[in-house]
């Protein structure tokens, strides 16, 4: 007990510090998001109507999602390459079982996606904490083996929206009624969001996450089940990008065995851009969907402009690279105050 | 005295048997890999075969050189497939704008340094891990090239020098990127076993604190390897792209998990400080015999990366493993 007082203690000005620059970048990210609307309006009066905010919601909502489970796991200090390969796996498989059973309740596609992604995230897990290899490697085999696995049970063929039941389709482009251009997707979405933020804000298990990013040794030697948390946030992320393949296939509607290639870069991005830090041990929920937003932001912003649209995965690795260097200059400022304030009372 | 038997005894010979054994391995592996080839088609063991082999791990195998290094040294790139991609592109964009071909050449290599270079700097000059910065710099780069590109794709068949992407060296049965493969790894594995800085790579992956306060500029190394990386990548793409005779954004995409997947299953350890050029070459050769059976069977590409992925898992699983089945029993042990 005495070692678990000395070190709130000991961290207290450090927990206040360090939440008071999460709250600054959480701000920052809205800043930076109003900023880029605001420029591109100036260039361009049409890019601020209603229609653009509908498609910034749409098009970030499956990012934004995966950021979620993504956060999870990158706070435990591992990171998840394979959500991109899950979620067209998953993606796929609902869309097949809608085609065979085109009659069955249209949650039952959300329940099985979700289990196929929770699957493939225990699997990560298990060979993650029980050999305790990287999970950069293992994810990384993940990230082709599912995606040849998919192509195994594809097999050229592909999923016609005529195959999806019309009620799962609406969840994917119907706006909720009596709201202008709010959609469905981006409503779950949010949903999923608060419940996260909540979640990793107060329950115990969700704090033993940032405990074990912040010092994986310490947190062991302070009795935190670290592998078992560890398997915990691989599941979520995993069952989040199940839960996104059955949205991929409700939004659009048709399926092969490509959905969602690539993502895995653009989320990791979202995830720290959205002040994740790579290193584990902070960051929230709701930064990661915001960093998604901002992305998709940038990209909207960059068509409006007439510039490409091919820019996605330059702004998403160039924002990264930012993100993470902001970061460390940051950590480095904070160290040198702290050193310095420490100094003084001494 | 005592210092010496304690090391003759105790500390030398299990690293010394792990390296065997890990690499004898290998060979078994292979001599089932080629059993399996035999068996897969009559053609396998034709010197054509044998130069096609040569041709399809031209690129990956000469990338997998640098990055047996960076893991040695415990950092990793994941930019290389990417730094591919842009080279082809740039190479092909100069071309379009009608640069000399020596010169498209020479911008590309510059590009390569460049981009090492940026990856050298994020990691040592500002202290990022490795793995972030090189996730960052392998969407960037693709990023890059997909900017400059567009869905377009520019063609060499005009131009001569793309025999050296698909005739053999004159006089022989290998290919040129099998030569220069085989020049560089001579080259890689006389400085890593046999020259100070290879040594002191070893120590750096062993332990960094420890080999900095030995006098190793860890720095400095580990960006120069950095560099190497995307001025061999550049030139990877180079050959890629007077292979396949032309340039296109997507050029070599998803080739990081073959190159990686080469160099742990070389048995070079992802936790740094282990490896060598050998077990490189073994698992080159292995992967290359492999891929090419499997495709003479007619699998697919994307499902061949089933296999390259598994292998690539056992290559990190297999060393840990009678370690976690100790850790599982000490632990089924004192729950019971």
């Amino acid at each position: 007990m005495t070692v678990l007082a000395d070190r709130p203690a000991a961290a207290v000005p450090r927990v206040g510090r360090g939440q008071a620059l999460l709250r600054a970048r959480e701000l920052g990210i809205c800043l930076a998001i109003i900023l880029v609307f605001g420029l591109t309006t100036l260039k361009n009066s049409g890019f601020a109507g209603v229609l653009s905010v509908e498609q910034l919601l749409t098009g970030s909502a499956l990012i934004a999602l995966l950021a979620v489970g993504e956060t999870m796991v990158i706070v435990t200090r591992n990171v998840d390459l394979s959500v991109g390969s899950v979620l067209g796996l998953s993606a796929y498989l609902v869309g097949d079982f809608f085609k065979h059973n085109p009659h069955a309740p249209i949650l039952l596609g959300f329940v099985i996606g979700i289990g196929i992604g929770a699957l493939v995230g225990a699997v990560n897990g298990v060979v993650t904490t029980f050999f305790r290899v990287p999970s950069l490697v293992v994810t990384l085999a993940a990230l082709y083996i599912v995606r040849g696995i998919l192509a195994v049970i594809v097999n050229g063929r592909r999923i016609e929206s005529d195959s999806i039941p019309d009620a799962f389709q609406k969840i994917g482009y119907e706006n909720v009624p009596g709201i202008d251009r709010l959609p469905w997707l981006a409503v779950l979405v949010i949903v999923v969001v608060a419940i996260a933020a909540y979640t990793m804000k107060s329950f115990r298990w969700a704090r033993d996450i940032y405990a074990i990013g912040s010092n994986p040794e310490a947190a062991a030697l302070a009795g935190l089940p670290v592998a078992r948390r560890v398997f915990t946030a691989f599941v979520i992320s995993g069952a989040l990008a199940g839960l996104g393949g059955a949205l991929f296939l409700a939004e659009f509607a048709t399926v092969d065995n490509t959905g969602g290639t690539g993502y895995e870069l653009l989320v990791v991005s979202a995830v720290v851009v959205g002040g994740v830090a790579i290193f584990g041990g902070s960051g929230t929920a709701f930064g990661a969907a915001l960093g998604a937003v901002l992305l998709n932001m940038i990209n909207q912003a960059l068509g409006a402009l007439g510039v490409s649209s091919f820019w996605t995965n330059a702004v998403a690795g160039g924002l990264l690279l930012l993100a993470i260097a902001f970061d460390r200059w940051v950590g480095l400022r904070v160290a040198r105050s702290l050193r310095t304030g420490r100094g003084a009372p001494a | 005295m005592t210092a010496a038997t304690y090391e003759g005894t105790a500390a030398a010979p299990p690293a010394w048997r792990n390296l065997l054994r890990w690499e004898t391995g290998l060979v078994v592996v292979l001599v089932a890999v080629l059993l399996y080839g035999q068996q897969s088609s009559a053609n396998f063991f034709t010197t054509t075969n044998i130069f096609f082999i040569g041709l399809n791990m031209g690129e990956i195998a000469i990338m997998a050189l640098p990055l047996t290094l960076i893991v040695i040294v415990g950092e990793i790139d994941l930019s290389v497939a990417s730094m591919l991609g842009l080279s082809s592109t740039m190479m092909g964009y100069f071309y379009a704008h009608h640069w000399p071909i020596a010169l498209c050449m020479l911008g590309v290599l510059a590009i390569g340094l460049a981009g090492g270079a940026l990856n050298g700097w994020l990691v040592t000059g500002l202290g990022l891990p490795s793995i972030a910065v090189t996730i960052g710099t392998l969407a960037l780069y693709r990023g890059l090239a997909e900017i400059f590109l567009k869905d377009q794709s520019v063609s060499w068949a005009s131009v001569k020098l793309t025999h050296i992407g698909t005739k053999p060296v004159s006089g022989t049965e290998l290919s040129w990127a099998t030569l220069i493969f085989l020049v560089l790894a001579l080259v890689y594995g006389v400085v890593l076993h046999a020259t100070a800085v290879g040594r002191s790579m070893y120590a750096i992956g062993l332990q960094s604190e420890a080999a900095r306060f030995a006098g190793i500029r860890v720095k400095r190394i580990k960006f120069q390897l950095f560099v190497l990386s995307g001025l061999v990548c550049s030139f990877a793409g180079i050959l890629w792209t007077l292979r396949f005779a032309t340039s296109r954004y997507d050029a070599g995409t998803g080739l990081e998990l073959n190159v990686v997947a080469i160099v742990l299953f070389g048995g070079v350890s992802i936790f740094g400080g282990k490896g060598s050029i050998f077990g490189v070459l073994l698992a080159v050769v292995i992967f290359g015999c492999l891929q090419t059976a499997l495709t003479l069977q007619n699998v697919d590409a994307q499902v061949q990366n089933v296999v390259t992925g598994g292998l690539l898992l056992l290559s990190v699983i297999i060393p840990s493993g009678a370690e976690a089945w100790r850790r599982l029993k000490t632990r089924l042990g004192t729950r019971t």
